[in-house]
């Protein structure tokens, strides 16, 4: 078969419909998000009846996929790292349920902080669950460690971490594919009680997982996945996680590298061949992208053994991701001379586009907050994080999920009256309602901009869970109607709308406004798709 | 043969479409690919910038180390600069000359190419005038492909075939049209050519 070229995003969701995937579940973040897009998009997903949807947030994604595997079915649960903070508490206990299908936590971190508030690596996660790991080097073994982590999860009954990183999501490589399985028939556990947590039966589920560990550690330490290979030169040895393998094999154009290596793509970190690559040489070498996991387990707290050298001495940088660059100085080459980058090239920092409904928002807003001074605006994550940057200047916090009502809220108490939340329509029905629910329980004196462009729009236009629901959500936890109010955010509308924003920051309780109007992304490309199936019907009436 | 390439531009300036057309060339003539794009927030207008690399041997790394490009293939001026670092001493720098101005702070447009001359092999063209003279500008990235044409390492005629596919569905017109553009992209930079 002819290899198809696919992000490393894609090749895990090809991996997945080829290996007996019945439902897939994520909500939208960079740099995950194109695995889920995949499967939606899929014609094959779609004659294969393989679940594949948008949910409120990752851990309704969570949740739902571990329904999918208590009925003895593969799914897949898909976010960005930020996304296992959401999804933290189905993860964790996951692992004391255990799964009947199996069952895949993909994760995507992003190092160097592209598209996030921070580089938090997902490894420890999956360390501190105890359970196994995958981290793929390229989009070919993307592709075959979905297949492999599902026999594994079923196996041992457990929930894996499939960990990527942005290069490897947001890059394309050809990748063979092996040929279909089906899927799983529907089954329940065998023993029905698996996945209730009370006490009792937990502590005896937690004795499994524990004795699972030796377990794991002997599958890492046999996997096709992790691979020593021996070298001449025992001054080094280096250990490459990873994709880090990949920047360390660029610095070998010749592909001989003269130090023993081990290739590490599955955890538990395996330990006889570090034991092996430790004993042999005088020194190690450990090349990882994100935290410094394995160089700290290597390293223990006093560092008596072996020179250890990695991101905790600073032969790598302690942040940000790698390049063949860092790696081929860590190893000693000589770094290479580079013409400067000349002083008159500006920064060009993203911005909302031409059009966007949110800029009208912003203006309106910022007027109406003018005789209270800067700095009460809490805001959250999404496109409209944008109005930080000039001209708008126009938030002052950009935390988690749905902090801009809850911080509101928190500040508002704490006296910083009046005091606005902007927070888009999707991120509302992320994370947004339960803090709107404390606020109005509380009589909090804030007012709540729910931005509504009906979609989820800085990860690509995807479907928001909140369309058509915005105002009844508010209505029914309990805000007052009269200070639910609606606005269309255009020019021509600025007084009509700042009058709004006027009257609501003055009312002494909670009030929403809601400016709506479609993105203008989405609006284009539905303009666009009409226009092209309206020239596909005047061909075929010819 | 290895071939680095990196494209540059404004997030909205369809960078992806010039990489996904030589990506397809590329992949018919057998070699192996690596392409690492730029999703999420920078799309918004920010700087964008996808590395590109093709080989007859398998490919390690999906970044370009620094001073290891062979070509830089900009379709905005002040973008072409933004990386230089990664742009190998021998290296072509191929950039469209329409600024793309979304950010108050743009530098001079003669200052611009002031530095991109100091650059011992560059090529600069207004590919959005040519664009227009043949028909529309929409066709001006391929321009910018055809300009860069003679250093990709790629049979022309492998380019060719992969534009008929990539505008096929859109009619013959179309796919002319865009030749077109491809040729008079690479017949500036065979006139041109410093």
């Amino acid at each position: 078969m002819q290899k198809q070229l696919l992000l490393g995003d894609e090749a895990i969701a090809q991996g997945a419909i080829d290996a007996g995937l019945s439902g897939i579940y994520a909500y939208p973040g960079t740099p995950s998000t194109e695995i889920t897009q995949y499967v939606i998009d899929s014609k094959e997903a779609k004659e294969k009846g393989i679940v594949a949807t948008w949910t409120a947030n990752e851990k309704t994604s969570a949740e739902a996929a571990l329904g999918v595997s208590y009925a003895g079915k593969r799914a897949m649960v898909c976010m960005k790292h930020v996304g296992l903070n959401v999804a933290a508490d189905a993860f964790i206990n996951s692992s004391i349920t255990g799964a009947n299908g199996g069952i895949i936590f993909v994760v995507a971190d992003d190092p160097s902080m592209h598209s996030s508030q921070n580089e938090q690596d997902s490894r420890f996660y999956g360390k501190f669950a105890m359970i196994p790991i995958l981290e793929p080097a390229d989009q070919q073994e993307a592709y075959d460690m979905v297949h492999h982590a599902f026999d594994l999860s079923e196996k041992y009954q457990i929930p894996v971490m499939l960990r990527i990183t942005t290069r490897l999501a947001h890059s394309r490589a050809g990748v063979a594919r092996k040929t279909s399985k089906e899927q799983n028939q529907l089954k329940l556990p065998d023993n029905l009680k698996q996945f209730i947590l009370l006490p009792a039966i937990a502590r005896k589920q937690y004795k499994t997982l524990l004795n699972n560990q030796p377990h794991f550690e002997n599958e890492a330490e046999n996997s096709q996945f992790n691979i020593y290979t021996d070298g001449k030169n025992k001054s080094m040895g280096i250990i490459a996680c990873g994709l880090a393998y990949n920047y360390l094999m660029e610095n070998y154009p010749d592909r001989n590298i003269p130090y023993p290596v081990l290739k590490v793509s599955q955890y538990p970190a395996p330990k006889k061949q570090i034991e092996k690559l430790y004993n042999e040489c005088e020194s190690i070498l450990v090349l990882e992208e994100g935290y410094p996991l394995v160089e700290e387990l290597l390293r223990g707290m006093l560092n008596h053994g072996k020179e250890i050298k990695g991101r905790l001495d600073g032969t790598i940088p302690r942040d940000g991701e790698l390049n063949p660059v860092i790696v081929g100085t860590a190893l000693g080459f000589k770094a290479p001379v580079i013409r400067d980058i000349p002083s008159l090239v500006s920064g060009r920092p993203p911005s909302l586009c031409k059009g966007c409904p949110h800029i009208d928002s912003f203006f309106g807003l910022n007027e109406a907050l003018e005789k209270y001074g800067k700095g009460r605006v809490f805001s959250d994550i999404g496109c409209y994080t944008l109005g930080a940057l000039a001209p708008y200047d126009a938030i002052n916090t950009c935390v988690d999920m749905g902090a801009s009502i809850t911080m509101a809220k928190g500040a508002a108490d704490a006296g910083l009256t009046p005091s606005v939340a902007v927070i888009g329509d999707s991120t509302f029905t992320h994370s947004g309602i339960t803090g709107l629910l404390d606020a109005v329980n509380d009589k909090s004196n804030i007012t709540v901009v729910i931005l509504d462009n009906a979609t989820t729009g800085m990860t690509g236009g995807q479907p928001s869970s909140a369309v058509g629901k915005i105002e009844d959500i508010c209505k029914g936890i309990g805000v007052e109607e009269e200070h639910i109010r609606i606005l269309k955010p255009l020019p021509k509308k600025h007084e009509e709308n700042l009058k709004i924003f006027e009257e609501e920051i003055a009312y002494e309780g909670v009030s929403v406004i809601i400016p709506r109007r479609e993105c203008i992304q989405t609006l284009n490309k539905r303009m666009r798709d009409k226009f092209k199936a309206k020239q596909k019907a005047e061909a075929a009436g010819k | 043969m290895k071939k680095d390439i990196i494209l540059a531009g404004v997030g909205g300036q369809g960078i992806l479409s010039i990489a996904s057309i030589i990506g397809y060339a590329a992949v018919q003539t057998d070699l192996y690919l690596k392409q690492a794009e730029v999703h999420g927030m920078s799309q918004r207008g920010g700087d964008v910038q996808s590395n590109l690399r093709l080989s007859d041997k398998p490919i390690a790394s999906d970044l370009i180390p620094h001073g290891k490009a062979d070509m830089i293939l900009s379709v905005e001026p002040m973008e072409s600069l933004r990386y230089l670092p990664f742009l190998s001493p021998e290296g072509w720098l191929v950039t469209n000359t329409k600024p793309f101005i979304n950010i108050p702070e743009y530098p001079a447009e003669e200052d611009i190419m002031a530095e991109i001359k100091k650059l011992p092999q560059h090529v600069a063209l207004d590919a959005e005038s040519i664009a227009t003279k043949l028909g529309t500008v929409k066709a001006a990235n391929i321009v910018m492909l055809g300009a860069a044409s003679p250093f990709l390492g790629l049979d022309y005629d492998k380019l060719k075939e992969a534009i008929s596919f990539f505008f096929g569905r859109k009619g013959k017109d179309l796919v002319d049209l865009n030749l077109k553009a491809l040729e008079a992209g690479r017949e500036f930079t065979r006139k041109n050519m410093n």
